[in-house]
């Protein structure tokens, strides 16, 4: 789960990180009363989404940039009315863009040198890894690409834990010196206890600036938390419902369902996470888009499906529905009367196509034919794909 | 022969009397596992269905039946917990169903598992199968029949899927073993591929992977080293958006080696055949052993 960047800086902030002063504002008046309060400018305004390039991003408005620098708080105003209610579409949002709904507000202060600081986990070494580079403010995989010796890491033991001397060390890599190193070891110690303590899976500050004064601090922050660690968090758990950009995705949480959507017309359920990518492909294979990914489980019921169906048929760009569901210990005759009980009762206006494969797989399909109702059935793979397909071909 | 684990293969359960754990132990014991002893704190001394004797602690387990593999259902935020108690009494094999384990637990998890020869099988995962000896894991059984393809897979049901293609063709096989959709886990895919390729009983490999890490390639650069054995791979999430969770915790396009081009590209690389279409698992199998025949 991704945070947006106000929400990482009040948890950093709360871990001792030097992050300029800002606040986060949902109206133009009130990002120009956070100036106000402010000490100094120049200020600076960034739109709030979850994907980056947001300063080489445009508006749907044709306004351009997702982060403004104002010099007075008017023009912070004036700046935040733009942005907000806006789309902004970025390198990484894809051309649909996403809805910015919250502007940061802070304080600007000069720069004289950006660097690179993140703890992630190394999935190869099972172990935290603190890296750091003297290369800020730029994508760390293209510094990784072009100057590999740029980047420094530093693997943490878990059963030892991460000590003053390895930061320091990290630090001085980073090329700090003078009364920068001890304040950069510091944060560095921090962002390790907050990554520990919070339940982490990724600490990104991109960039860590050198600022007046000899002093380190935040610029940008990007945090993300290990959902399978919400239960321990309870502080940090409400935020999910927050961080939520779509719609769809956000019916599916309060459903408590496995939902990704995506930009496509075939409305997919599937049983397992695995087995839902593999529906997504074969799809694609065939000439149609998934409109979402959404695995129901290993041990779907009846419930689930309707709540499922319901997702899917309120989704307007769907034009038809895959059921695709193999039965383990699930039996297919059982999934079939979830099926049978859902479109009888939310009686979709799409086709549906419906594959049931494994455990009692022929009464399944017995039992959707024996309903009378327009389900279209399929037992082998590729054939199913193809009907779901032309199902919303068809309906275009 | 086959891997991990056969017929005198003697398991405990813990969480055997959690809704799954009970659900699951009986299941297994359907099939002829050994499912010789349970775990529940605070119920030792009694028995699920008057034949498997329940046990305080696995230590006490092991000590009463001599159980070497465990199985393991305790909820996620006492799982981790679960298996390093299984690693404190030295048990060989821990297979973790348990879906949803803190990433960071599973680190200290890890970490405590390199001193020992304990395996750990999962979590998040549906276990391992020996058709027709042993099955330790929550798969439907009957779809599995004993034979020559030894899989290896990071999914549950894509498995049962890919199992099904094979049985419907009258390709049975070795061993199956799902090692778990969770970034941080036990026993890796290339280990698994190693143990299949040391395996007299293993005719040919099938690995079924998915976008995230870079488990695959570290399995297609021992293969091309190493393995003489003809294998096939399908890897799922082609169309997966970079940057979001599908589904497990570990299928998450965070850098360029998770997606599904670079790891086909690995496969290709040291020529391991890569199935394009999951509808066509059974007939490339059929094929890749059909090849190393003639």
């Amino acid at each position: 789960m991704n945070l947006f960047e106000y929400q990482a800086r009040g948890l950093l902030g709360r871990y001792g990180l030097p992050i300029p002063p800002g606040d986060v504002a949902t109206r133009p008046e009130e990002a120009r009363q956070i100036a106000e309060g402010l000490s100094k400018g120049p200020f600076v305004v960034k739109a709030q989404i979850l994907a980056g390039g947001r300063g080489k991003g445009h508006f749907r408005s044709g306004f351009a940039g997702g982060v403004h620098l104002c010099s007075y708080p008017a023009e912070v105003e004036e700046v935040a009315r733009a942005m907000l209610g806006g789309v902004l579409v970025t390198a990484q949002t894809g051309p649909e863009g996403r809805p910015v709904n919250k502007v940061l507000v802070a304080e600007a202060p000069q720069i004289s040198r950006e660097l690179y600081l993140a703890i992630l986990i190394d999935r190869g070494r099972r172990r935290s890894v603190v890296v750091g580079s003297a290369q800020g403010g730029v994508d760390i995989e293209e510094v990784a690409r072009e100057s590999p010796g740029e980047i420094h890491r530093i693997w943490v033991d878990p059963q030892v834990g991460f000590w003053p001397y390895q930061a320091r060390t990290l630090a001085a890599c980073m090329g700090l010196c003078g009364s920068l190193l001890p304040q950069t070891a510091d944060l560095i110690v921090r962002l390790y206890r907050f990554f520990c303590e919070c339940d982490a899976s990724l600490a990104e500050i991109n960039p860590l600036a050198v600022i007046e004064n000899e002093k380190i601090a935040v610029i940008d922050a990007k945090i993300g938390l290990d959902e399978n660690a919400l239960f321990r968090h309870p502080e940090v758990a409400t935020y999910r419902n927050e961080v939520v950009e779509d719609g769809r995705e956000a019916e599916a949480l309060k459903a408590g369902l496995n939902y990704v959507g995506l930009s496509g017309e075939i409305g997919c359920m599937v049983n397992g996470a695995g087995l839902a990518m593999a529906t997504m492909d074969i799809l694609h294979r065939y000439g149609g888009e998934p409109a979402n990914f959404l695995d129901v489980g290993g041990g779907a019921d009846q419930n689930q499906v309707t709540k499922a169906f319901g997702i899917l048929m309120a989704d307007p760009k769907v034009r038809a529905i895959f059921v695709h569901i193999f039965g383990g210990i699930m039996r297919c005759d059982v999934i079939a009367r979830g099926i049978v009980e859902a479109v009888t009762h939310t009686k979709p206006k799409v086709p549906i196509v419906v594959r049931l494969q494994g455990t009692n797989f022929e009464e399944g399909k017995a039992i959707l034919h024996q309903s009378g109702l327009p389900i279209r059935t399929a037992d082998d793979l590729a054939d199913a794909a193809q009907k779901a397909v032309a199902a919303a071909a068809e309906t275009r | 022969m086959s891997i991990l684990v056969d017929d005198s293969t003697r398991v405990v359960v813990q969480g055997i009397t959690g809704r799954a754990g009970s659900f699951h132990a009986r299941a297994c014991l359907d099939y002829g596992t050994r499912i010789v002893a349970g775990v529940t704190p605070g119920r030792g001394g009694q028995k699920l269905d008057e034949r498997v004797p329940i046990f305080d602690s696995v230590a006490e387990a092991k000590q009463a039946t001599g159980c070497n593999a465990s199985l393991i259902f305790v909820p996620a935020s006492g799982a981790a917990d679960a298996i390093l108690e299984a690693a404190a009494s030295d048990i060989d094999l821990i297979v973790c169903i348990t879906e949803g384990i803190p990433t960071l637990d599973m680190v200290r998890v890890r970490r405590c598992l390199e001193d020992k020869k304990t395996r750990l099988i999962g979590p998040n995962c549906p276990g391992v199968i020996t058709p027709g000896q042993c099955k330790i894991g929550i798969m439907p059984g009957y779809i599995h029949q004993p034979g020559p393809v030894g899989i290896v897979s990071r999914s549950g049901t894509l498995t049962y899927e890919a199992v099904w293609q094979l049985s419907q063709r009258g390709i049975g096989q070795s061993s199956c073993v799902g090692i778990g959709g969770d970034p941080v886990h036990g026993l890796g895919l290339q280990e698994v591929v190693e143990m299949f390729d040391r395996d007299p009983a293993t005719k040919a490999i099938l690995v079924i992977g998915e976008i995230g890490g870079c488990e695959e390639q570290d399995a297609a650069t021992f293969w091309k080293t190493s393995s003489r054995k003809p294998t096939a791979a399908f890897l799922a999430g082609a169309t997966a958006p970079a940057g979001r969770r599908m589904g497990h915790a570990g299928a998450v396009i965070t850098g360029a080696a998770g997606t599904v081009e670079a790891k086909i590209a690995a496969f290709d690389k040291v020529g391991i055949s890569v199935i394009l279409s999951p509808a066509e698992i059974g007939e490339a199998i059929s094929k890749v052993m059909a090849a190393a025949v003639s």
